[in-house]
């Protein structure tokens, strides 16, 4: 079944740059799908668009049912509950704890603090930082993190993570480290759509591939490797 | 009990929010605190003015003296005449032996010329004491008055009264000025304060948004933080006023120049009212100036 159905869209910034333009893309729920392309090509566009963080002058963008691309802006709420998201820069809350960082997100929703906090000790886990709640953001590695932040990005359990450049900030290892993460995810159910410039990464995994260039879907591969599409 | 839950946690999270954030927090407050304060000190003088003013209106009054040969039947007719102008208020008769009276107790040279004159006969004046309901039409009232039928002469403080009415209307207006020049200055710089103050916490609103909660659950908090600031931002102001009028008010004795003109308002309720006047103006720019500054984070 089809979790994001993209037709037609087409992307101009004020500034009258088309960053996008006939976008046509389905993703399947369950999906693990690298979005890859020089700097420039539209990567973080199409990523803002599948959250609503900007509206497509054209198209359509149904993401589980919901026509993001009309959707009111006080109604955006609905679809960010719907969905996780993770950047290359981490925007954590400097001032909160680990801990207290992964808990603001379930606080929206009024939860119980034992709810919460049996919650949020579970996603910490996952990750591997259960034992660093108690820390503030500058006191973790780069890797920690965004660990911290993708905790924060499932603990709600969206249908759909999508991450900009998560591992763009960060050395190989940690790198591997991460999408071992966003893998054990994925596994569990969580559909994944992700940006990359790290074709390490990506031959490595062997998922799905779509290569965009300068504001075009170029090719869409099945299980692809970098080295094909450069 | 969710929504009791969430409205208790708002008002826990505000005030962790104003803690968290304090020295931003601390501008704000500081700002509303000396905004209030100008308030205050505005409030009191211009109500204190008011107060005088109306406090000599109401006192200042004309005596309009009759001709010595007036008939019972002509003093009723200029008092017919008097009460039918505009600006007459109350019209007081004061008869020739209540005039010997008062002159006798003011000076002695006086009360033994009145006393050698021979029993029964009074060369004082019948007179009306008249009061004016608008102070500052007194002289169009009095000469209306000097042209009745058999009034002899009026006599009002005129350059007293004309002068004490324009100090009065000066310190009004430069009250009124200054305070509208300086409420509108600081209204600007809480604005800007609050904006700077929100701005800095451009993500923490980024990543709420990011995270799903609905943009009423956003502004919420930041209105009942603005509604906090607001709150501690007018304690001093009250508490200034509160006490510091009453010392003054005390140590006056109630009296600016010592005389009746000068009379000052009563503390109470006066300085309740000023209090709830400030606590109010401070809870409202808190939150209409945190609300104005969120809402720009919310539209994309
Ligand atoms: N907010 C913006 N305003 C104007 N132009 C933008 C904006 N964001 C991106 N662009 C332009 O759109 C194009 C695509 O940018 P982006 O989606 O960030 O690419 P990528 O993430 O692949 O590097 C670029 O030419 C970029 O300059
Ligand atoms: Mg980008």
């Amino acid at each position: 079944m089809d979790l994001i159905r993209i037709t037609d869209v087409q992307k101009t910034y004020k500034t009258g740059t088309v960053a996008l333009y006939d976008i046509d893309l389905t993703i399947s729920k369950g999906d693990f799908v690298f979005v890859i392309g020089a700097s420039g090509s539209g990567k973080s566009t199409l990523i803002k668009m599948l959250y609503r963080e900007e509206k497509p002058d054209k198209g359509s963008i149904m993401i589980g049912g919901i026509n993001v691309a009309k959707l009111k802006n006080r109604k955006v709420y609905i679809l960010r509950r719907k969905i996780g998201v993770v950047f290359q820069d981490f925007k954590l809350l400097p001032k909160l704890t680990v801990y207290e960082n992964v808990a603001f997100a379930m606080e929206v929703f009024n939860y119980d603090k034992k709810k919460i906090h049996h919650r949020v000790m579970e996603v910490l886990e996952l990750v591997g930082l259960k034992n660093k709640a108690r820390m503030y953001p500058d006191q973790l590695s780069g890797g920690e993190q965004q660990r911290v932040v993708i905790a924060r990005a499932i603990v709600n359990n969206p249908k759909l993570l999508i991450c900009d450049e998560p591992t763009g900030n960060l050395d190989p290892d940690t790198s591997m480290g991460i999408m071992k993460v966003l893998d054990d995810i994925n596994k569990m159910g969580t559909t994944i759509v992700m940006t990359t410039h790290n074709r390490d990464i990506v031959n490595a995994m062997k998922k799905r591939v779509v290569v965009l260039h300068e504001g075009k879907i170029v090719q869409d591969y099945e299980r692809g490797k970098y080295y094909e599409v450069v | 009990m969710k929504l009791f839950r969430s409205i208790n946690r708002y008002f826990r999270d505000a005030g962790k929010s104003v803690v968290r954030n304090f020295s931003l927090s601390l501008a704000s407050i500081s700002c509303i605190t000396i905004t209030l304060i100008v308030v205050a000190l505005s409030i009191v003088l211009s109500y204190n003015v008011e107060h005088m003013a109306e406090h000599v209106s109401s006192n200042t009054s004309i005596v309009v003296f009759l001709d010595e040969d007036a008939t019972e039947n002509q003093i009723e007719q200029v008092k017919n005449n008097l009460v039918r102008i505009d600006n007459v208020g109350e019209v007081t008769p004061k008869t020739k032996e209540e005039w010997a009276k008062e002159v006798r107790e003011k000076d002695k040279i006086i009360s033994i010329a009145i006393d050698s004159w021979p029993a029964g006969e009074n060369h004082l004046m019948y007179s009306y004491v008249v009061k004016v309901k608008d102070i500052n039409e007194i002289d169009n009232t009095a000469s209306i008055i000097e042209k009745i039928d058999n009034v002899s002469y009026i006599n009002y403080g005129k350059e007293y009264i004309s002068s004490v009415i324009t100090i009065f209307d000066v310190i009004k207006k430069v009250c009124i000025g200054g305070v509208v020049a300086l409420i509108l200055v600081t209204a600007f710089l809480i604005a800007n304060t609050i904006k700077l103050a929100i701005f800095s916490r451009k993500t923490e609103i980024e990543i709420m948004r990011l995270v799903g909660a609905s943009n009423m659950a956003i502004k919420v908090p930041f209105i009942i933080e603005g509604s906090f600031i607001g709150f501690i931002g007018s304690i001093i102001p009250i508490v200034l006023t509160f006490y510091g009028y009453n010392a003054l008010y005390n140590f006056l004795d109630g009296k600016l120049f010592s005389s009746s003109l000068g009379e000052l308002v009563e503390p109470y309720p006066f300085i309740l009212y000023t209090s709830l006047i400030l606590l109010v103006i401070g809870l409202l720019v808190g939150m209409f100036g945190s609300y104005n500054a969120v809402k720009k984070y919310l539209k994309i």
